[in-house]
């Protein structure tokens, strides 16, 4: 029925809210999709055509701004809005992931032979990190075990094994010991197999910003957040349990599973419950999770364990 | 024409340039720091209300008024050695550093406890669970009786000895609070163990032997 449909929408609700946040974000947006679509690097990097996901959460995402400037990744700095501010010199341009270990087609992988034949979708996630805060990102990636059957996976593996680039030229962060670099994670196979495991390779509709990751990350949506390690550049599958980072640096505060669980206390917080960053200054703290939420996906892979000792 | 300056001269010049400092702030009350020390925190708190503190305002609110707080600390803690070593005789304004350091901590422990942890139990479990925590706690509790007792009856009521006495907890305050701020974060990073430095060293200079000093008796 023509002219029965009345809102009182502005122009400014037709583009996405985060992005009209920022100008200059959308015009640098624009400027490297226009030379991605020239120099022709990649389908993802010129657009993020994704579909939706039946596991993306209905909740309200968080804006770019907030999780573009509010970041752990400690190579560029220990403070949040050290990622922002410096790791815009990091240049991503022809990166490669070794892929190597016990898999049947081991080699250099660029951009583009990861993404050929792979179908990028929206995975809107809730992330909670080990410091009780919490945000709602809408992630462009994969299933991490797209890429694992295109490389295969032999018989041996158990356990997949990620590092980030270092690259202290770029890194200012690197130069402090606050970790043993480069920053390595790891996952058990069946983790890793799980579909909700993504690479992510992009943020809302833009390639994902250097200090989320770029350009291509890992995102386990039920584990702290430091387990999903950022600008990967090499992936081995091995037969043990690989070391990981924050478990290296403080075994009593990170262990390997680091699964969101608010029975299971950190030395240095409690996770019982969590603040939902962009709230404002006087939100409500609200209760955290067994899994982040997930626990109809994943708690099946646990079945058995103590997540108290296996923490 | 230009000589080296002998040690002797050194010395005298840059003790007049102590005395001329410390004339021009004799007619300087100590009273005006205590508005000013709470504009900051005023502020500090309306940007928080505008959004203007980035997407965490309660962290920053929290950081930056325990950090603060560490500041007037650590320059509480350096007047004696300032006044020892250079001649610069800051003691007037002694009180009012402390009695704002406290109120800066004071606000750092109010945003944790109202804005960021906000459950009593959660609190509670903090402060015995986690040793960072149960540290700065240590750290309040022990200035609660020197902001109480900061003030002129309370030091007549005391007696001097009894008064200094009880204000040398200052010595373990400010350590534990650079020793909390140490551990809060992540890893092993350089800011916090640098403050915690600056507050060995002058904790240091006060066993300097009497003997060593430079300035005029």
């Amino acid at each position: 029925m023509a002219g029965r449909w009345k809102n009182d929408l502005k122009w400014s609700d037709v583009t996405p809210k985060p992005l009209w946040q920022n100008r200059r974000q959308i015009l640098t947006g624009v400027g490297a999709a226009a030379f991605a679509g020239l120099a022709g690097p990649g389908r993802a990097l010129a657009e993020l055509a994704a579909s939706p996901s039946a596991f993306s959460t209905d909740a309200a995402p968080n804006t770019l701004e907030e999780i573009t400037t509010y970041n752990n990744y400690y190579e560029f700095g220990t403070g949040k809005d050290d990622p922002s501010r410096n790791a815009g010199k990091m240049d991503t341009d022809g990166w490669e992931v070794r892929i190597d270990g016990l898999v049947d087609r081991p080699g250099t992988w660029t951009m583009d032979d990861i993404l050929k034949d792979t179908a990028l979708e929206d995975r809107i996630y809730r992330l909670r990190c080990v410091e009780a805060w919490s945000m709602i990102v809408p992630w462009v990636g994969f299933e991490l075990s797209d890429l694992l059957a295109k490389v295969g996976v032999q018989s041996g593996a158990k356990y997949v094994a990620f590092e980030t680039a270092l690259l202290p030229d770029v890194m200012p962060g690197v130069h402090a010991r606050v970790l043993d670099w480069p920053y390595v994670e790891g996952l058990r196979l069946d983790e890793a197999m799980n579909p909700l495991t993504i690479l992510a390779v992009g943020l809302y509709d833009q390639p994902i910003p250097n200090q989320n990751g770029a350009p291509i990350r890992l995102v386990v949506p039920w584990k702290y957040g430091f387990k999903s390690i950022k600008s990967i550049v090499r992936i081995t599958l091995t037969a043990d349990q690989p070391p990981t980072s924050w478990n290296q640096a403080a075994a009593n505060e990170y262990g390997f599973y680091a699964n969101v669980n608010p029975e299971v206390s950190h030395p240095r917080w409690s996770q019982a419950t969590e603040r939902r960053i962009g709230s404002g200054l006087f939100a409500k703290r609200q209760p955290t999770e067994m899994f982040n939420g997930y626990g109809a996906e994943v708690a099946g892979l646990y079945s058995g364990m103590d997540l108290a000792r296996n923490f | 024409m230009t000589f080296p300056l002998t040690r002797e001269a050194f010395a005298i010049r840059h003790l007049r340039l102590a005395d001329r400092i410390n004339r021009g702030l004799k007619h300087v009350p100590a009273w005006p720091i205590y508005p000013l020390a709470a504009a900051p925190i005023v502020w500090l708190f309306w940007q928080g209300v505008q959004g203007r503190l980035g997407v965490d305002p309660t962290k920053v609110i929290e950081h930056r008024s325990g950090l603060w707080g560490l500041w007037l600390l650590i320059a509480v803690l350096a007047v004696t050695p300032l006044a020892r070593f250079t001649g610069v005789r800051l003691i007037r304004y002694r009180r009012a550093l402390g009695v704002t350091a406290f109120f800066y901590i004071l606000t750092h422990l109010l945003v944790w406890l109202l804005l960021d942890v906000q459950i009593p139990a959660q609190i509670a479990a903090d402060i015995v669970k986690r040793p960072y925590i149960t540290i700065g706690m240590a750290a309040f509790v022990l200035m609660l009786p020197l902001a109480l007792t900061s003030n002129n009856w309370s030091i007549r009521r005391m007696g001097g000895a009894g008064w200094r006495r009880l204000h040398k907890l200052t010595y373990f305050v400010v350590p534990l609070g650079a020793v909390h701020f140490v551990m809060v974060l992540k890893g092993w990073q350089m800011e916090p163990l640098r403050y915690l430095a600056v507050v060995l060293v002058l904790l240091a200079l006060r066993r300097v032997p009497r003997h060593i000093r430079w300035r005029r008796a």
